[in-house]
């Protein structure tokens, strides 16, 4: 018999709930948030000395503050979202795609060599390169490690990752090719005088194009994922592959496909990233933005409106923070460490979401 | 020869930067963790033994050279096992996803990093460039003796002290993982952590004492480049982040073995530089060259599955968060 003395409750037990309503849940995230830019407010304070109401001031003024600020963080947070949407196909199917960095980077070569070379074809042929380049080039980087993960379980993680850098020494020797002028080792801006190639002004700027473009692709991917065979195939596999197999899923087909996908449309943001923004090419086009948007991708759980508000979340946190930091001649990196603190709250915060916490004592039942 | 002896000298000061990332990441990897953090705290190592080294040379006109490496060290070890603790409390206790929180330590990392690292003279109100010159001599200061032995004193004891101290490293690691009873716990944890659990080993408490000091020792590696690669200044350039993924694919490289490490380490090195060591190549084919260190580990990564050969397979629950509860 036992005693109940002696068996000692754990002072701390976890159950799994899946039943917290829509409002607490948005409620939880939303105090993460909050909960996050208090720290990072408090962190700003301490560095620069500036009161924390003055730093969001001039976080809101730097991101939405003119026109062309908000223009810029409007590109910020397109450029994000289209590399986000390129990446929930694969990280819903669980294929860990953490090569999104140099698919956008070969994408925006292939967008500079034709701008380059290809610069007397009539306007409509040469974006019509440029876009079928592009995304060919970002799918042929994403399919070498689909392919051996498909017919020989290698690592994909590791292997997109060294992807990655194989694309910025590409993207290097390309530059050192075309650098101009000489000795810059920069490409310049490309075609500045007859501006062949750049997406033309809409609405009083150059962002438009951009902006409509992925906001069609946050749509159709929703669509892609929601309805249709291939978005269920793709659910199903990310849930158990021996599942699907047992389904009669051809696994290692679906997965080839979806990253021939997912990195068309990386390719596809390198494009928008050259032709569209900057008119050049660095090893910085990408800019770390493979990385924060499998995050973006993840924490959104792969849904395109909540990865378009990430995406504007982590635009104006850059933004902003750029703006204090050049008013208080700091550099931008803050923004980066504003943005590791913000991800790591809204991360943590999903434990809250899918966890309950039954404390030693608690009068509460385990269902 | 003098250009091998030169070409391995740079191999080595290479090789040292990734080989302490290596080393840490593998006690990680063993405990059943992919940290995908290792640049972020290899920052975060670099730039606090630079904070604390700068901070202590500024305020004293004599700094004393002991103590300034002892500083950058512990600052060092810090900085790295803080960012370990950062993602250990997210992975373990409140159970996100390793790779994700990973991704977010290295961005939180460069990013903490190379604010400080620009942002430490105008802080400090002192303009001109950031540099610790004691220090970066201590950490530079090459065995006494040793080192006038001709080509052989070239060749092993050109070095300052890190580069002895991360093969000392990897040999203990290695002897703790295979030959003691705590390495033998640690590795169950990685290979399957519900057996562990059923054998009364904390799992908990094994992944987060790995996980920190696997991220102290990445640290060092950081606190290497700050102070003897880069000779005690900062560069925003992100080459440690280069060096940390370097570090993550060193770690496959050597199939989870940190004795493989010190060979391996110098290998990507030597590949790494070869591109100075090759007539003839312009500096647009040099940048082709830099690629090798990482197609050589997609090759291995390729060999490795192909061959799928047992004992070098990763650990079997790597990348798996535990839950006890989870039936």
């Amino acid at each position: 018999m036992h005693d109940a003395k002696q068996l000692r409750e754990p002072f701390l037990r976890l159950s799994k709930r899946e039943d917290l309503s829509m409002g607490r849940k948005i409620a939880v995230r939303l105090a993460a948030v909050v909960l996050a830019l208090i720290v990072c407010g408090i962190l700003i304070l301490s560095i620069t000395g500036m009161n924390p109401i003055t730093v969001y001031v001039t976080m809101i003024s730097g991101a939405f503050g003119t026109r062309s600020r908000v223009w810029s963080t409007v590109k910020e947070m397109m450029m994000l979202s289209c590399i986000a949407v390129g990446l929930a196909p694969a990280f819903k199917m669980r294929f860990w795609n953490i090569g999104a960095e140099g698919q956008v980077l070969i994408g925006g070569i292939v967008t500079a060599a034709c701008m380059i070379n290809l610069k007397d074809l009539p306007a409509p042929l040469l974006f019509l390169a440029m876009a079928v380049g592009s995304v060919l080039a970002g799918a042929v980087w994403a399919l070498l490690p689909a392919l051996f993960k498909a017919k020989w379980n290698t690592n994909e993680t590791l292997f997109t990752l060294m992807m990655n850098y194989v694309a910025i020494q590409l993207t290097s020797f390309f530059v050192a090719k075309w650098e101009n002028p000489y000795g810059s080792n920069t490409v310049g801006i490309i075609n500045q005088s007859t501006q062949q190639g750049w997406f033309p002004q809409i609405a009083g700027s150059r962002y438009f194009c951009n902006a409509v473009l992925v906001l069609l692709l946050a749509v159709l991917m929703h669509i892609y994922l929601k309805y249709t065979k291939h978005g269920y195939e793709i659910a199903v596999v990310g849930a158990s592959e021996n599942t699907a197999r047992y389904a009669g899923i051809n696994v290692g087909w679906v997965m080839i496909r979806t990253m021939l996908l997912s990195g068309a449309i990386c390719g596809l943001a390198g494009f928008m990233a050259v032709a569209g923004a900057s008119h050049t090419i660095s090893v910085s086009t990408a800019g770390g933005r493979g990385f924060t948007a499998i995050i973006v991708a993840w924490l959104a759980k792969f849904d395109s409106a909540t990865m378009l508000l990430i995406s504007l979340l982590l635009a104006f946190l850059q933004n902003g923070a750029g703006e204090i930091a050049s008013k208080c001649k700091l550099n931008d990196y803050a923004s980066q460490m504003i943005i590791g603190i913000i991800l790591f709250f809204i991360l943590g915060s999903e434990f809250f979401i899918n966890y309950r916490m039954i404390f030693r004592g608690s009068k509460k039942k385990e269902v | 020869m003098q250009g091998l002896v030169s070409l391995f000298q740079a191999a080595v000061f290479f090789g040292t930067v990734i080989m302490f990332g290596c080393i840490g990441e593998i006690l990680t990897e063993k405990a059943g963790n992919l940290n995908l953090g290792v640049p972020g705290i290899m920052y975060l190592g670099g730039i606090s033994s630079l904070t604390a080294v700068f901070i202590y040379e500024g305020s004293t006109p004599e700094p004393n050279p002991v103590i300034c490496v002892l500083l950058a060290m512990v600052a060092a070890f810090l900085g790295g096992a803080l960012g370990g603790l950062i993602y250990a409390v997210l992975t373990i206790s409140l159970r996100t996803n390793q790779n994700v929180t990973g991704l977010a330590l290295s961005i939180f990392g460069s990013g903490v990093a190379n604010f400080f690292g620009g942002s430490l003279n105008t802080l400090a109100g002192r303009f001109e460039q950031i540099a610790v010159p004691v220090t970066s001599a201590a950490f530079r200061k090459t065995p006494p003796f040793l080192s006038g032995l001709g080509i052989v004193g070239k060749l092993f004891f050109s070095y300052g002290f890190m580069v002895y101290l991360a093969i000392i490293l990897a040999v203990i690691c290695q002897y703790f993982l295979h030959h003691t009873r705590g390495g033998l716990n640690l590795r169950t944890v990685g290979e399957n952590p519900q057996a562990a659990d059923a054998a009364g080993i904390d799992v908990t408490k094994n992944k987060y004492l790995a996980i920190c000091l696997g991220a102290g020792i990445s640290g060092f590696g950081g606190a290497y480049y700050v102070m003897d690669y880069i000779k005690g200044t900062w560069a925003n350039d992100g080459s440690i982040e280069k060096l940390g993924w370097l570090a993550v694919a060193l770690v496959i490289f050597t199939a989870w073995r940190p004795k493989a490490a010190i060979w391996g380490a110098y290998l990507f090195g030597v590949l790494y530089w070869m591109y100075l060591y090759i007539p003839g190549l312009t500096r647009a084919s040099q940048e082709i060259f830099k690629m090798l260190p990482y197609v050589v580990t997609i090759l291995v990564l390729v060999i490795t599955s192909l061959k799928n050969s047992r004992e070098k397979q990763p650990p079997a629950s790597l990348g798996l968060s535990y839950f006890r509860e989870e039936r």
